[in-house]
């Protein structure tokens, strides 16, 4: 196998993909892999307006599907793992958050997403379930930015990805969002119909599907598809 | 109101050293070639500059003292000031340029603006009340501007270099104008200029600045027949001629005759003429010159390097020649003698009048 | 006969360029004029007053017009002083100090974002004590967005007026001070006329860019409708979800930054001359 690859993935996925990308280079010398990593909708944006990208990962199915209608997917799309929600707080969690209704507390920063972007609909969902009505301060590009405007203090909470919350090493807390209102996220992977290297992509989503990349995954507290 | 002035100021490129005094009316002419301290001597009197040290006093009252840090600012000290090139406001009208220090010193516009149209009348500029300064020629632009300086009834003009920017007959017509003022309502005036002419039309006093410090001061003739320094000698050592042009001659009041260039304007004139140019002569010379007279010298300034003679006779010349000229032509105070100068060597300017 | 020749030849060579050269300014030309006219031609012409007129939309243009309007007076409340002291007078340090003030000119916006949460975010220099003081709580509020669009776009109108106000005579100031006028008497009505046409140019070009400001409002201010999601802010989301919308914006920023080019006349940055075309 050899060539160049180039795989768009959801911000959530940075640590893992980068860890595959490093996997994959090693065991086919010859190929270079570059991962792009973004908000599903501004992914799946790119791509419907023609950028060169090879395979797309995505934090959820409305954005693979928004791809698919486009009819730029090579193949149907396959799920390869799965995640679910955490609210985030600054370490020592000095705003005292312990559940989803704490959110709602007066003078508290809450940021989130825009409703496109993956994690924006799924918190909206969470939040709707646990019957908590809070007005955000901020519709953030990605969820790597909640993450980044809760460590660095300028919002007081957020609602991400379990894997975002053991991604931050420590400079940020996690609270748990009990299971009944919880959300799980499908993340499907598929090959885009422009790729001008098919074989390395179907490489690269098996390798994803595949015993190593899933236990990569796995170590970064993914659920399986 | 009089002016006394004992100060310095450190300049970047040299050290400006004044003692100065002026009485009530005086008009002292302030002389020197470009760089010598003379603008900033006058920012000084203006309040433009602070003093490092000394004092100066307007009417005796101290506006500026060093060592007990007073300071009166600009706006406070009733000094009319004109500058080279005018400076008029480019924004507003000649009128409301002219009534612009009334009213900045709170006067009704009605009244700021009726004083400045009288001032206008006074130099015959009400024409160009509504206009703007830079439809102006350069000398109706200065013109503009001294009715400026003067609205405001200020104790004391300070003139800088008032005629550097201007044509031949702009320059008469200010001194025209200025010597006109100084007969109807004298002013403390000092007039900073590198243009001895402005000096002999105006001054009764001058001061030789070179170099930030003062080389000479004196009556205006008394420097000028005794010049300390080359360059003193170079800038007040003219002779003045007033008379009439017409056909290639002027001729004074007394009846004596100048030839002067062929394309001099007729009419009444001022001719002026460098010592250097005058050739001494012990008997009537012949050739090209067509200017001779017999003269007598009355006054003689030897020196290692020059001899300057007074001479009296149809038209008082001032010559100079080297010492050896002088040693050959045997010169003594009270000698006759012929001196002469060559038409091309006079320079002719409109007297307008005083 | 060759004297009708040269004639014909020197007209021509007096009117016209050369043909090279023609060649290469039209491509330059088409070069800037296709995006604007690509854009012209994918709007939804059909739609284009429903979209424009949709409550997201009509939000962020008022947003857009309260906040740089803010920002263009702040910018010529606090930039025309510091214009005026770095005009006239040189203290040591001053380049550093210049050079400081003019930093937001040539730095991505979205740095300078970043820089303004150093200062002024919750954890920065400031934000506890504006908070403490002033209960003034500045990221992701309207506030903050008129931060971000000032800092950006007052080194515009700072440039401007002082490269006008370093052109002036001083000595009609000094006139005017000899003539009886205060310092403050002698600025309005010597000085201040004096540079208007460079301090009218710069203002606007101030509001443009202050209207067009985007990395470091999104970074700063956050983005939320109503509040601080301005027009580039709205452009740039509804990229994804509503194309349609996003263009009509588009070309609503578009033709104002027009509309305010062709105001200007040759009035442009640098402020060269204090006098327009027409006196």
């Amino acid at each position: 196998m050899s060539g160049s690859l180039t795989v768009s993935a959801a911000s959530s996925l940075q640590g893992a993909f980068t860890d595959m990308k490093t996997a994959f280079e090693k065991a086919n010398r010859g190929v270079k892999v570059t991962v792009n990593f973004g908000a599903s909708s501004t992914l799946a944006q790119q791509i419907i307006d023609g950028a060169p990208i090879d395979v797309l990962a995505s934090a959820d199915e409305a954005n693979m599907t928004k791809v698919s209608d486009a009819k730029l997917l090579s193949d149907t799309p396959t799920l390869f793992a799965t995640n679910s929600l955490e609210i985030i707080v600054r370490k020592g969690n000095p705003s005292k958050i312990a559940s989803l209704s704490d959110i709602s507390k007066p003078r508290l920063i809450y940021v989130t997403c825009a409703p496109q972007v993956p994690i924006g609909k799924y918190s909206a969902q969470v939040l709707q379930k646990a019957g908590v009505t809070v007005t955000p301060a901020s519709l953030e590009p990605d969820v790597k930015s909640i993450v980044a405007k809760v460590t660095a203090g300028e919002a007081d909470v957020g609602i991400v990805y379990v894997t975002d919350v053991s991604a931050t090493q420590g400079t940020a807390e996690g609270v748990e969002i009990p299971a009944d209102v919880n959300v799980t996220a499908n993340y499907p992977i598929a090959a885009v119909s422009t790729s001008t290297n098919r074989a390395l992509a179907q490489a690269w989503i098996a390798f994803v599907r595949g015993t190593e990349g899933q236990a990569i995954l796995k170590r970064y507290g993914f659920g399986s598809p | 109101m009089s002016i006394n002035a004992q100060f310095d100021i450190q300049l970047p490129e040299f050290h400006l050293a004044i003692e100065l005094a002026l009485a009530e009316g005086e008009v002292l002419a302030v002389l020197g070639p470009n760089g010598s301290g003379k603008s900033t001597l006058l920012r000084a009197l203006c309040g433009l500059q602070p003093v490092d040290n000394g004092k100066i006093l307007l009417n005796n009252i101290v506006v500026d003292d060093a060592e007990l840090a007073t300071f009166v600012l600009p706006e406070q000290r009733h000094v009319g000031v004109m500058f080279q090139n005018s400076t008029l406001f480019e924004y507003l009208s000649v009128l409301e340029n002219v009534a612009f220090g009334l009213r900045a010193r709170g006067t009704k516009r009605v009244v700021a603006r009726a004083n400045a149209t009288e001032w206008l009348e006074r130099f015959s500029l009400e024409q160009f009340a509504q206009r703007r300064p830079a439809s102006l020629s350069g000398g109706q632009a200065q013109r503009v501007a001294l009715a400026r300086a003067l609205a405001t009834n200020p104790d004391v003009l300070l003139l800088d270099e008032p005629t550097s920017a201007l044509d031949v007959r702009a320059k008469a017509e200010i001194r025209r104008d200025l010597l006109r003022l100084r007969q109807q309502r004298p002013v403390t005036t000092l007039l900073v200029t590198h243009d001895p002419l402005d000096a002999f039309a105006l001054a009764d006093r001058v001061i030789v600045l070179e170099e930030g410090r003062i080389v000479q001061s004196g009556a205006l003739d008394e420097v000028a027949s005794h010049p300390r320094s080359r360059h003193i000698a170079d800038m007040v050592g003219l002779s003045l001629v007033r008379g009439e042009v017409r056909d290639g001659a002027l001729t004074t009041a007394s009846g004596a005759r100048l030839v002067v260039p062929a394309d001099s304007p007729s009419g009444p004139s001022v001719a002026s003429i460098r010592p250097a140019a005058v050739s001494l002569h012990r008997a009537e010379p012949e050739g090209s010159a067509r200017n001779a007279w017999k003269m007598t010298v009355s006054d003689l300034d030897r020196h290692p390097e020059r001899v300057r003679a007074r001479l009296n006779g149809p038209i008082p010349l001032l010559a100079e020649l080297t010492p050896a000229g002088a040693e050959a032509l045997a010169l003594n105070v009270g000698d006759n003698i012929w001196a002469s100068v060559k038409a091309s060597e006079v320079t002719v300017t409109p007297d307008l009048g005083s | 006969m060759s004297q009708l020749r040269r004639t014909r030849n020197r007209s021509a060579g007096l009117q016209r360029p050369p043909a090279a050269i023609l060649v290469i300014a039209s491509i330059a030309v088409a070069f800037f004029a296709l995006p604007f006219i690509g854009l012209l031609w994918r709007i939804p012409w059909s739609d284009a007053w429903s979209l424009l007129t949709t409550k997201s939309s009509l939000t962020a243009i008022r947003l857009s017009l309260e906040t740089s309007l803010w920002a263009t007076a702040l910018s010529i409340v606090f930039g025309v002083p510091l214009a005026w002291v770095l005009a006239r007078y040189g203290f040591p340090g001053r380049r550093i100090v210049r050079a400081l003030c003019l930093l937001s000119l040539v730095l991505p916006p979205v740095v300078g974002g970043v820089a303004l949460f150093a200062a002024y975010g919750r954890r920065g220099l400031l934000g506890d004590s504006l908070f403490e003081w002033f209960g003034l709580r500045l990221p992701f509020s309207t506030a903050g967005v008129v931060l971000a669009q000032t800092f950006i776009a007052m080194p515009f109108l700072v440039l401007t007026v002082e490269a006008a106000l370093r052109g002036l005579d001083h000595r009609s100031e000094d006139a005017a001070r000899t003539l009886g006028a205060s310092r403050w008497y002698a600025f309005r009505r010597v000085t201040l006329p004096a540079v208007r046409p460079a301090l009218i140019a710069g203002a606007v070009l101030a509001w443009a860019r202050a209207l067009g400001e985007f990395g470091a409002t999104i970074t700063f201010a956050g983005n939320f409708p109503g509040r601080t999601q301005t027009m580039p802010l709205s452009v740039y989301l509804a990229l994804e979800s509503n194309p349609g919308q996003a263009l009509v914006l588009s070309v609503v920023m578009i033709g104002i930054s027009f509309g305010v080019l062709l105001s200007l006349r040759d009035q442009w940055l640098g402020g060269s001359s204090t006098s327009g075309g027409s006196r």
